[in-house]
């Protein structure tokens, strides 16, 4: 049942991207204000919401597990590094989707919005993650380091969501469903907006597995080189 | 634990008062930081006092920086590590400790910063004296959230290059907070949601580094 559904991950998730393109292009309507802009909104919120909460959830909760001695383990370490740096790719999609999206509505690229800042602040902190990985060669060390940095940075993640409540953004607030839980996109726009979120949050975790079998093996490359590098230095009686 | 604490900041203080690096080194460099700041904004900018809280909170990062790599230099001075681990000492007293002399450093080097402030960029003397309680809680941040991302970044590759990638994002929201409540204390305006920001932060670095510090020097 487990390999089956591993299998079928890679074409659902291609399936679920595919349909969301295509309503999102050609069935749902222009938008009464936006016009056709509105069409670039079946992509922005999923890839920020796998960018903000899905991916730095997975790494954050990996990070936890990992200080925590009980469930220490390197292939948490393996997934924390692994979400972080699809996190980078879908952070710097959402930064660009909304940039598209905010120079035709605010006549501009760039805001110093409260949203768009602490978002590129996020960005940062997670390529700061990754230059931190690359600092430290010693593995138990790098993973330590690295799972605290992680959940420092989480810390974060709130403060975004946040935001537009906190203080007054350029940033509109909640756009699909208000604070007393009411809907407020419907019809073919609703369906194209979550096939949209499932797609992309199927994307994540597909990308997620294949770059996790990736860094397996390159850990077992390097262990299989340090092993040989030493059988050679012990054949030539060093 | 604060019976530690006391310990090692008595201890990272003295060193500095014998080694006198915060006095001809760090603090030159921040009163060159500032003057270049002016000159880079100009006479009628520079001038205009609005500028001051911005430029000083920045000049302040970089000395934080400095002083940051200076804390953890200690720590990793010839068999220092090794003491501390054959003592047995509480790593949350240890954090504690580090962030306590640290905040002491920044609160000196944040006296002669706001002088220069108030004399270079022409910041208001009364509205400085306004701003200084929320100026020592945010250099007590700093402080905190520098002595734990210090920690993060020694003995790997290039800490003194890594040290403002992991910081200077974690401080900008201080930055801002701080800035904003010194412009309020100088100009009017909302002054406790920015103290509140500071405060959380406060805590939190705190929290964070007496839960986490240990793991950080684990061996």
């Amino acid at each position: 049942m487990i390999k089956l559904s591993q299998r079928l991950l890679g074409p659902v998730t291609l399936l679920a991207l595919a349909l969301t393109f295509w309503l999102g292009l050609w069935v749902t309507p222009p938008d009464a204000v936006q016009g056709d802009l509105v069409r670039l909104l079946y992509v922005h919120p999923p890839i920020a919401w796998v960018a903000l909460y899905v991916s730095f959830g997975t790494a954050t909760i990996a990070s936890c597990l990992y200080l925590w001695k009980r469930t220490r383990s390197a292939n948490l370490d393996r997934i924390a590094y692994c979400a972080m740096e699809i996190s980078v790719v879908f952070i710097v999609l959402t930064l660009i989707t909304g940039s598209i999206w905010g120079r035709p509505t605010w006549g501009v690229w760039w805001a110093w919005d409260a949203r768009l800042t602490s978002t590129a602040i996020l960005g940062v902190f997670a390529v700061a993650y990754l230059a931190l990985r690359r600092a430290n060669d010693d593995p138990a060390l790098r993973a330590r380091r690295s799972a605290v940095f992680a959940i420092l940075t989480a810390i974060n993640v709130p403060i975004i969501h946040f935001s537009v409540v906190w203080w007054k953004t350029l940033h509109q607030g909640a756009s699909v469903l208000t604070s007393t839980g009411q809907l407020n996109v419907h019809g073919s726009m609703l369906w194209t907006m979550l096939i949209g979120f499932v797609g992309f949050t199927l994307l994540f975790f597909w990308l997620l597995r294949e770059r996790y079998r990736l860094e397996v093996k390159r850990d077992l490359r390097v262990a299989t080189t340090m092993d040989e590098a030493l059988a050679q230095r012990r054949r030539e009686g060093v | 634990m604060m019976r530690v604490a006391w310990l090692v900041a008595a201890k990272d203080l003295r060193i500095e008062v014998r080694s006198r690096v915060l006095l001809w080194q760090v603090l030159p460099f921040g009163v060159i930081a500032l003057l270049l700041s002016g000159l880079a904004l100009g006479p009628t900018q520079a001038g205009a006092s609005s500028s001051g809280p911005g430029l000083f909170y920045l000049v302040t990062l970089f000395v934080t920086l400095l002083m940051i790599n200076r804390s953890q230099a200690l720590e990793n001075a010839a068999g220092t590590k090794a003491s501390v681990a054959t003592l047995g000492l509480d790593p949350a007293g240890v954090f504690l400790g580090k962030a306590l002399a640290l905040t002491i450093e920044l609160w000196v080097s944040g006296i002669v910063l706001l002088a220069g402030s108030v004399l270079v960029l022409h910041t208001d003397l009364v509205g400085t004296l306004h701003a200084l309680p929320s100026i020592v809680v945010t250099l007590a941040t700093l402080a905190a959230a520098g002595t734990l991302y210090g920690a993060l970044t020694q003995g790997g590759d290039g800490p003194a290059t890594l040290l403002p990638v992991l910081t200077l994002p974690a401080f900008a929201p201080l930055l801002i907070a701080g800035e904003r409540s010194f412009s309020a204390a100088l100009h009017g305006g909302a002054l406790w949601e920015w103290w509140v920001i500071v405060v959380v932060a406060l805590a939190a670095y705190t929290a964070v580094g007496i839960l986490l510090y240990g793991v950080l020097e684990e061996s």
